[in-house]
């Protein structure tokens, strides 16, 4: 497939991974900060076949895995309302709140529908106008400007039946969190091509400069992840800390300012807590107070109430890139994906649950 | 394939326009239905009799098969319910190695039911029979209240007799034994799901619904005891077929991504949707695990027939990693191919 299939060329693959066993020298640590980038190098086996040297650690860029459990509960809460439709993106159905999903409470007769645009649900509110639709808004940047914007046309169209459940939560200040943990062992990240093709690349500049730590922005296929690696590995072994874009031909500098706007219209940067890892500053988006009567939280007067994980799980530790899933006892045994103890676990982007899918324990005999 | 509202079969005049609970009730509404199309639309000696079932000169081995048809919507690009349900059974009857004869047809209808959608089913029904060269010789027909199910619910269950030549089955499979797929995957999955409401995509993409009784008997007739397994990758896709042979035969599974036949369409629609084509459902292929020596003669009659003009060979059975299938991808590197834990759910990113 054009435009794809280049960036999958096995011949291309090899050739930066000779580059790369010929540039390092050393062991270092590198974190992919996306979900999407995790499923990528363990789904094409690309995490086997680097350089020894070369650590891969997982960040935690998935936006299913690390929205809160107290958050699931008020989605099902509200799905679970005989006026209410509620809407999400696929894979947020399955993951189990502190005593059911989504997909169970849509199994006991909840109107849950999945949507694969904001815009859809901004549909069935028009359509149902005896109904409260409710978009379960989750994600990073990526998805918060389209989740926006159906705020902005549901209050050019008046559409009082619409709001959403907002769980939106940033890139920057998590990075924040995982660098200025005592514990942290990382030399370098891969940032999220997709965020920066709506931030552009200004808010790693301060992280850079002041935790010294090259970042590349770094896209998904496998020519792209070896690529950046690479271009990671020459910082590293040169003594260089800079911000590249690895990225290129998607993701300019500013970003998208269309996309910025929109999302400055309608958020405001807030505190937020994230599964496994807890409450990081300014790290989420919630609906601000001129939109506010289309915020679900306040118009169905919610309270998020705190869900305390399973004390087993280490997906904390993972997620800062202090663990992997294999150092884990419960992966496999206790933990799996139809039933995770923890937040890697539950979306198919977790780190877990893609060690689980494509790399679980290949038995050699 | 769509079948069209030929001219040797239009819609019989009615007086009703929908089907009520009435054409359930087994009094005259449903009479009338029957009289008035159906048992003249798939007639043949055993339906004539309007007996309460068939009766059947069987001798030999017989295989028998039941499966019902759900899908949503009813309709859809290169098919529709009816035609699915016959090539299914077909299907099922022929992966056991087994010359498909006798189908029976029971539908499940829901209340308001456009009788222009039955009677379409019901023509798609009559000519994928033919194009099968199967008889169906008892059905039964039943009316749920609107709501209560989801425009029509077929089942069909079918008898074959064995073929002479086959001996299909797990036990028969082993290591060295080649994987062949016999047409492009994913193809049906693809085409349902731009159908689906609220995600709804512009493609050409059509299902590939097809009897595959002729295929199996030619491969069967020619090479008979080398092929050693034979499934339809429906539901779950080729993935979990493989993963259920491997587990059940304590064997290895190898496969090469870059060996597997796909549409540069359908390719396109699993990347937007985030969907692994390994999981997605087929409908008119058939995967084959043969004996190695003879892979290449039974690959090249696969090409030779209509339905096997993209067949490849996709893998092989091995001893080593016993119950895993393993994924060689394009880039040279190695995965585990797991079972799925429920359906495959489209990603938010």
């Amino acid at each position: 497939m054009k435009f794809l299939s280049e960036y999958r060329d096995g011949a291309l693959v090899l050739e930066y991974m000779d580059q790369l066993r010929k540039t390092v020298t050393r062991p270092w640590t590198i974190m992919e900060i996306c979900g999407g980038q995790t499923h990528s190098l363990v789904k094409n086996g690309i995490l086997d076949m680097l350089p020894k040297e070369i650590t891969m650690v997982h960040g935690p860029g998935c936006p299913v895995c690390v929205t809160p459990l107290g958050i699931i509960d008020e989605a099902i809460l509200l799905a679970m309302r005989p006026d209410v439709i509620l809407c999400s993106f696929g894979d947020m159905l399955r993951v189990p709140g502190s005593r059911r999903s989504l997909l169970e409470a849509k199994a006991e007769g909840a109107d849950v529908r999945i949507v694969y645009s904001p815009l859809e649900a901004v549909k069935l509110a028009r359509e149902n106008p005896d109904k409260e639709v409710v978009f379960f808004a989750v994600g990073f940047e990526t998805t918060a400007p389209a989740n926006a914007l159906s705020l902005v046309q549901a209050d050019r169209e008046g559409l009082a039946n619409y709001s959403i459940l907002a769980s939106h939560v940033l890139v920057p200040p998590a990075m924040e969190a995982i660098l200025s943990d005592p514990e942290s062992r990382i030399d370098a990240f891969l940032a999220a091509g997709h965020v920066c093709t709506i931030m552009g690349m200004n808010e790693y500049d301060p992280i850079v400069e002041k935790y010294k730590v090259p970042v590349v922005v770094t896209g998904f296929e496998p020519v792209d992840l070896l690529q950046g690696i690479l271009m990671a590995v020459r910082q590293l072994e040169a003594g260089e800390y800079k911000l590249e874009n690895q990225y290129a031909r998607v993701v300019t500098r500013a970003g998208n300012s269309i996309a910025q706007a929109v999302m400055k219209d309608v958020f405001d940067v807030s505190d937020r807590a994230w599964r496994g890892i807890g409450t990081i500053p300014q790290s989420g988006l919630e609906v601000n107070q001129r939109y506010a009567a289309y915020n679900a939280r306040t118009k169905f007067n919610l309270a998020e109430t705190e869900v305390k994980e399973n004390p087993d799980c280490i997906s904390g530790a993972i997620m800062k890139g202090m663990k992997k899933p294999f150092d884990c006892p419960m992966f496999g045994t206790v933990c799996k994906p139809e039933h995770p103890l923890g937040a890697p676990m539950v979306s198919s982007e977790g780190a877990c649950a893609a060690y689980y899918h494509y790399a679980n324990t290949l038995q050699e005999t | 394939m769509t079948s069209p509202l030929t001219l040797d079969c239009p819609m019989p005049k009615l007086d009703f326009d929908v089907i009520t609970m009435g054409h359930g009730s087994g009094g005259l509404l449903t009479q009338r239905l029957l009289q008035s199309g159906v048992f003249d639309l798939l007639k043949n000696e055993h339906l004539d009799q309007q007996h309460d079932g068939a009766l059947l000169d069987l001798s030999g081995k017989v295989a028998f098969s039941t499966d019902s048809y759900v899908i949503s919507p009813i309709f859809f690009p290169g098919g529709n319910i009816g035609e699915l349900a016959v090539n299914g059974s077909v299907n099922d009857l022929s992966m056991c190695g087994a010359i498909p004869r006798y189908l029976s047809l029971a539908f499940i209808l829901e209340e308001g039911l456009h009788m222009e959608e039955f009677w379409e089913v019901l023509v798609s029904i009559r000519n994928a029979s033919l194009r099968a060269g199967i008889t169906i010789v008892t059905g039964d027909t039943k009316v749920v209240e609107k709501g209560k199910g989801d425009k029509m619910f077929i089942n069909t269950s079918g008898v074959g007799m064995l073929h002479p030549r086959a001996a299909i089955s797990w036990q028969a499979v082993k290591p060295g034994d080649k994987i062949l797929v016999s047409g492009n995957i994913a193809t049906h999955g693809i085409a349902i799901m731009s159908r689906r409401k609220g995600l709804e995509f512009e493609t050409t993409i059509e299902s590939d619904t097809a009897p595959l009784n002729h295929l199996v008997k030619t491969l069967l007739d020619v090479v008979g005891e080398d092929v050693h397994f034979l499934r339809d990758p429906t539901r779950g896709g080729v993935a979990t077929v493989m993963n259920e042979l491997a587990s059940i035969a304590k064997l290895g599974i190898e496969l090469k991504q870059t060996e597997f036949p796909i549409d540069e369409q359908v390719m396109g629609a699993c990347e937007m949707l985030g969907l692994d084509p390994l999981y997605v459902a087929n409908e008119g292929i058939l995967l084959a695990v043969v004996a190695d020596h003879a892979a290449d003669g039974i690959l090249a009659a696969m090409r030779n027939d209509p339905l096997g003009r993209s067949a490849r060979i996709i893998g092989e059975v091995g001893s080593s990693h016993p119950g895993q299938v393993v994924l060689q991808s394009a880039i040279g590197g190695r995965r585990v191919v797991n079972y799925l834990t429920g359906d495959q759910l489209p990603r938010i990113c």
